[in-house]
C-alpha cells in the first residue's frame, strides 16, 4: 500500500467554518462517548482549533474519525489519508497520547459488535504504528453498538456509526 | 437489602380422598397436557380464591392471583371465571364435589388456603384435582415461609400445578437478571438489575455510571457474570447476588477486553471472550486457581460460548467462514464442527438446559430472528421476526425463551420478550422501563 503524508494547511476562512460546524455537532450530541468528550473541544483561542498543537485542531482539522464498510475493519483509501494526518499530528505533538475507539452500527448482535469494534480500533492502531507512531502512545477500546453517533435506523446513520474515533489526551506514552 | 433467600419448607399432606375408588369414572384418562406439539386449546382450570386463615385475607387473594397469572401466562391454561363456579370452597379439607366442576368444564381444580401465623410465618397449602378422573393429582403440599416470600410460595404452587399437568419442569419460581436502560439512544445509561420472572421485585445491582452488558447466572443462581466498563475498559465482573459484592473476574493487563462470559455447569469454570490486538478468542478460566486456558486460536472472532448441560461441549459463534456461524467444540477446545446450515448470520448460541436444542439469533435480509435448532443443526425453527431481536436465554425447563427486542429509529427502545419454543405465546415481559439482555435464573431453592 502507498501511504501519502498530507500536512494540513491552515486557511483562516476555512477554519472559521469548521469551528462553527464543530460547535453545532457538539450541541446535537450530548452523549458520553468519545465523540465529544475528547480533550478541549472549545475551539477558541490558544488550545482551540486555531492552535495546530491543540486536540481541538486534531479533532476538527486533521479529523478524529474514519468510517468502515458493513462488518469490515479494512482501512479505506480515504481513511488512510485521515490516519496519515493523525499520525503526523501525533508525531509532531509527542506530549499527547491517543485512545482509539472502535464502534459498530446497530445491525449486529451485541457481543459480536464489541469484537468488531475492537477489530476496527486495532486496524487504526496498526495503521498509525505503520506511520511511525510509537505503539506505547496508543490504546484501544471498543464500544460495539453501545454508543451510536447518529440514531436513525437506516444506512445514512449506520455509515456514520461504523467508525473509529481517535481521542487525544495530554500525557506522554504509557 | 438484596438478600431474598427464603426458606420454604414443604411437607406432604395426605390428600383428602373424596373420589370413590374403583368407580367407573376412573376409566377417564388422567389429565395430561402435551406442550410440545401443534396449536393448543388452553386447558380450562378452576381456581377458587384460596381460603384465608388467621387474617390472611389480602395475601390469600394475592397468592391466588399470582398462581393464576403464572398459569395463564404460559398460554397453555385459561381460568374459568369465578362467577361461573357452582361449588364454593370454604373449607380446605372438605371433599370436592366433582360434578359441580365437571358441569362448568373445569379440567383441573386448584384449591388452597393461606394462613397467617401469629409468629409472622405464612403457610400456603394447595391441592390439585383432575376433575374428570375425579381424583387428586399428586399429594397436597404446604409451604411455610416469611410473610414477604408470599410471591415465591405462589410461584412454587404454580410450578407444582404446571409440572403435574404437563410433565415438564416448572419455571415460575425464577428470577431474571437484565440491563435496565434509560436516556436517549446515543447516550444510554445502563444498570444491572434483577427481578422475578414476572417483573415483580425489581432491584438495581449497579448504578448507571458505568456501561454494563449481558449478565449471566451461575448454575445455582447466586452469582452473576457481566461485562462492565467500570475500569474504563470492558471487563468481565463476578457479582454475588445476595451481597452485591463484585470483583473483576481476572486482572487483564494492557487493556485487553474481556466479555461474553458464561459459567460451566459445575460453577467452577467460566468461559469468556478475550480480545488481544483486535482478535477475539475463547478462553476458560478456573475460578479456584485463576488458571486461564485458551480454547480457540483463530484470527477470526470467536465469542458467545455456552456449555452443554453435561459440560463436555461448548457451542459458540465464529466468523471464521467469513460471517457469523455456530460451531460446537469440546469444552477443552480443539477442532470445532459447524452446525448452522441456513443462509444468513447466526450468533449468540445458547444450549438448552435440557440439552436438546440450541437457541440463537439469526440475521438475514435486514431482519433478526430468535430460533432454535437441534444440536446437529437440523430442524432449524425461527420463533420470532423483527427489526432487531437478539440474545435468547432459556427458562430452566427448556420450553420458554426470553430475548431482547429493540424497535427502530430515533426513539428506538429495547424491551424483554418471551416466546415458547414452538413460537407460540409471544409476550412482552413487564419491566419498569427500557430493558435488554435478559438472563433467566435456574429454579430458586
Amino acid at each position: 500500500m502507498n501511504y501519502s503524508f498530507l500536512r494540513p494547511i491552515l486557511r483562516p476562512a476555512r477554519m472559521a467554518l469548521l469551528i462553527g460546524t464543530l460547535a453545532l455537532a457538539a450541541c446535537s450530541q450530548g452523549g458520553l462517548n468519545g465523540d465529544d468528550v475528547g480533550a478541549g473541544a472549545s475551539g477558541i483561542g490558544s488550545g482551540g482549533a486555531g492552535d495546530p498543537t491543540s486536540p481541538a485542531y486534531f479533532n476538527s482539522v486533521v479529523g478524529d474519525r474514519v468510517l468502515f464498510a458493513v462488518d469490515q475493519s479494512t482501512i479505506s483509501s480515504s481513511a488512510q489519508v485521515v490516519l496519515a494526518g493523525q499520525a503526523q499530528w501525533l508525531l509532531a505533538n509527542p506530549e499527547f497520547t491517543a485512545l482509539i475507539e472502535g464502534h459498530a452500527d446497530e445491525q449486529g448482535t451485541r457481543e459480536y459488535n464489541l469484537a468488531l469494534g475492537a477489530r476496527r480500533a486495532a486496524s487504526v492502531r496498526e495503521y498509525l504504528v505503520s506511520q511511525g507512531v510509537p505503539d506505547s502512545r496508543l490504546r484501544t477500546i471498543s464500544y460495539g453498538k453501545e454508543r451510536p453517533l447518529q440514531i436513525c435506523s437506516n444506512e445514512a446513520c449506520y455509515s456514520q456509526n461504523r467508525r473509529s474515533v481517535t481521542v487525544i489526551s495530554a500525557g506522554a506514552g504509557v | 437489602m438484596l438478600t431474598r433467600r427464603t426458606f420454604i419448607h414443604s411437607t406432604s399432606m395426605l390428600a383428602a380422598s373424596s373420589a370413590l375408588p374403583g368407580y367407573a369414572f376412573a376409566q377417564t384418562p388422567p389429565l395430561r397436557l402435551e406442550i410440545t406439539e401443534g396449536v393448543i386449546e388452553p386447558l380450562p382450570f378452576a381456581l377458587p380464591t384460596f381460603i384465608a386463615e388467621g387474617g390472611a385475607g389480602d395475601v390469600a387473594s394475592d397468592v391466588s392471583r399470582v398462581i393464576s397469572a403464572d398459569l395463564r401466562g404460559t398460554g397453555l391454561f385459561r381460568q374459568i371465571p369465578q362467577d361461573a363456579y357452582i361449588s364454593q370452597v370454604t373449607n380446605f379439607s372438605a371433599p370436592v364435589s366433582y360434578p359441580d366442576w365437571q358441569a362448568i368444564n373445569a379440567q383441573a381444580l386448584i384449591t388452597g388456603a393461606v394462613e397467617q401465623r401469629a409468629d409472622g410465618q405464612l403457610v400456603v397449602r394447595f391441592r390439585l384435582f383432575d376433575v374428570f378422573s375425579q381424583a387428586p393429582m399428586g399429594e397436597g403440599l404446604q409451604f411455610v415461609g416469611p410473610a414477604d416470600s408470599w410471591r415465591r410460595m405462589a410461584h412454587t404452587v404454580a410450578d407444582q400445578v404446571y409440572s403435574r399437568i404437563t410433565g415438564e419442569g416448572g419455571y415460575f419460581d425464577t428470577r431474571v437478571a437484565f440491563i435496565a436502560e434509560e436516556g436517549p439512544k446515543n447516550a444510554r445509561l445502563k444498570r444491572l438489575a434483577i427481578m422475578d420472572y414476572d417483573g415483580a421485585n425489581v432491584q438495581y445491582l449497579t448504578d448507571s455510571r458505568s456501561l454494563v452488558l449481558a449478565p449471566r447466572f451461575s448454575p445455582l443462581g447466586d452469582q452473576i457474570l457481566y461485562t462492565s466498563y467500570e475500569s474504563g475498559f470492558p471487563q468481565v465482573y463476578l457479582m454475588d447476588v445476595a451481597t452485591v459484592q463484585r470483583r473483576p473476574l481476572e486482572a487483564i493487563p494492557g487493556g485487553n477486553m474481556t466479555f461474553s462470559p458464561r459459567f460451566a455447569p459445575d460453577g467452577q469454570t467460566v468461559v469468556l471472550s478475550l480480545e488481544d490486538g483486535g482478535n477475539t478468542d475463547i478462553y476458560s478460566l478456573d475460578l479456584a486457581t485463576g488458571t486461564r486456558t485458551r480454547l480457540t486460536q483463530a484470527p477470526s472472532i470467536e465469542t458467545g460460548p455456552s456449555f452443554s448441560p453435561e459440560g463436555d461441549r461448548i457451542v459458540f459463534e465464529s466468523d471464521r467462514s467469513g460471517n457469523q456461524q455456530i460451531y460446537i467444540m469440546s469444552s477443552s477446545g480443539g477442532e470445532a464442527r459447524r452446525i448452522s446450515q441456513g443462509t444468513g448470520r447466526y450468533g449468540t448460541p445458547v444450549w438448552s438446559p435440557r440439552g436438546d436444542y440450541i437457541a440463537f439469533t439469526k440475521q438475514e435480509a435486514g431482519r433478526f430472528h430468535i430460533g432454535v435448532m437441534r444440536i446437529d443443526g437440523s430442524e432449524e425453527r425461527l420463533l420470532t421476526s423483527s427489526f432487531l431481536d437478539e440474545g435468547p436465554t432459556w427458562a430452566p425447563n427448556g420450553r420458554v425463551i426470553m430475548f431482547t427486542r429493540e424497535t427502530p429509529g430515533d426513539d428506538g427502545a429495547p424491551a424483554v420478550y418471551s416466546v415458547d419454543i414452538s413460537g407460540r405465546n409471544l409476550q412482552r415481559v413487564a419491566t419498569p422501563g427500557m430493558a435488554s439482555d435478559p438472563a433467566w435464573s435456574p429454579l430458586q431453592r
